[in-house]
């Protein structure tokens, strides 16, 4: 028995808007961070004294780059997903809450889109 | 009308935040942090991207005393974060919700990111005086 109502059941929202899928990604990116973090941050720690061609080349190579570029990604989508839940509990104004939530989507995507693109350029030696 | 034995709101005042409470604010807090610190990783790679020069004036400022006091921070923010966002995949998963698991879950959070930071700054430097 399901305590929706008709209306409620035919929309499939509940007051979250859009349920699951907030939550789903927001856990599967945190999954996706646990082994990439740690690898990151170990390997920036060995290379913290080295040159400028050892970082570019370690950076650059191909599995490095391709495990930063998903580093990325994952790292800024759950950023966003994660400033948009404190948005929505602290900022009970809706059009400030709104403007919030997109301008933090916004950075996030530009964010990540500009490391992408460094990563890129590092890999293909532009 | 005795109003001796009624049981009270907790007095917010003097009301002291368990350590899980605490502990829950600082991975909201560590997660911000994080979201507004990405913009170093960002500049960094921006700067290996940008040439010989451009990256090491970037690992001069990384370098220098300011430089490895946002990095320290941020990589105890990180850790923190690491090991609380674990916790709650366990308790997502519907394990660890009784109050001696909570007690002993959040010391083994604060230790592992103490740990891992100590670790991490560790190979940083035991590194550097190798190279």
């Amino acid at each position: 028995m399901s305590l929706k109502s008709p209306l409620g059941q035919a929309k499939g929202l509940g007051s979250a808007k859009d349920g699951l899928h907030h939550w789903w990604a927001q856990r599967v990116t945190a999954i996706a961070l646990i082994p990439l973090t740690i690898w990151f941050a170990f390997k920036v720690a060995i290379l913290s004294m080295s040159d400028y061609q050892t970082v570019l080349e370690s950076i650059g190579s191909p599995w490095s780059a391709a495990l930063i570029v998903s580093l990325v990604v994952a790292a800024f989508y759950h950023a966003a997903l994660g400033m948009q839940v404190i948005f929505e509990d602290y900022i009970s104004h809706k059009a400030a809450r709104i403007i919030a939530i997109m301008s933090t989507n916004l950075l996030m995507f530009l964010l990540g889109a500009a490391a992408v693109i460094a990563v890129v350029r590092i890999a293909l030696g532009g | 009308m005795s109003s001796n034995n009624r049981p009270l709101s907790p007095h917010l005042d003097v009301y002291s935040l368990p350590l899980s409470a605490l502990i829950s604010i600082v991975h909201r807090g560590t997660g911000a942090f994080l979201s507004i610190g990405s913009i170093v990783l960002v500049w960094w790679l921006m700067a290996l991207a940008g040439g010989e020069e451009a990256f090491m004036s970037a690992q001069s400022f990384m370098g220098s005393f300011f430089g490895r006091l946002i990095l320290f921070g941020w990589s105890f923010a990180l850790f923190f974060h690491l090991a609380n966002g674990i916790r709650h995949l366990i308790w997502d998963a519907g394990y660890g919700f009784e109050k001696e698991a909570v007690e002993k879950s959040s010391l083994i959070v604060i230790g592992a990111a103490g740990f891992l930071t100590f670790f991490v700054w560790v190979i940083a430097f035991s590194f550097g005086i190798g190279a």
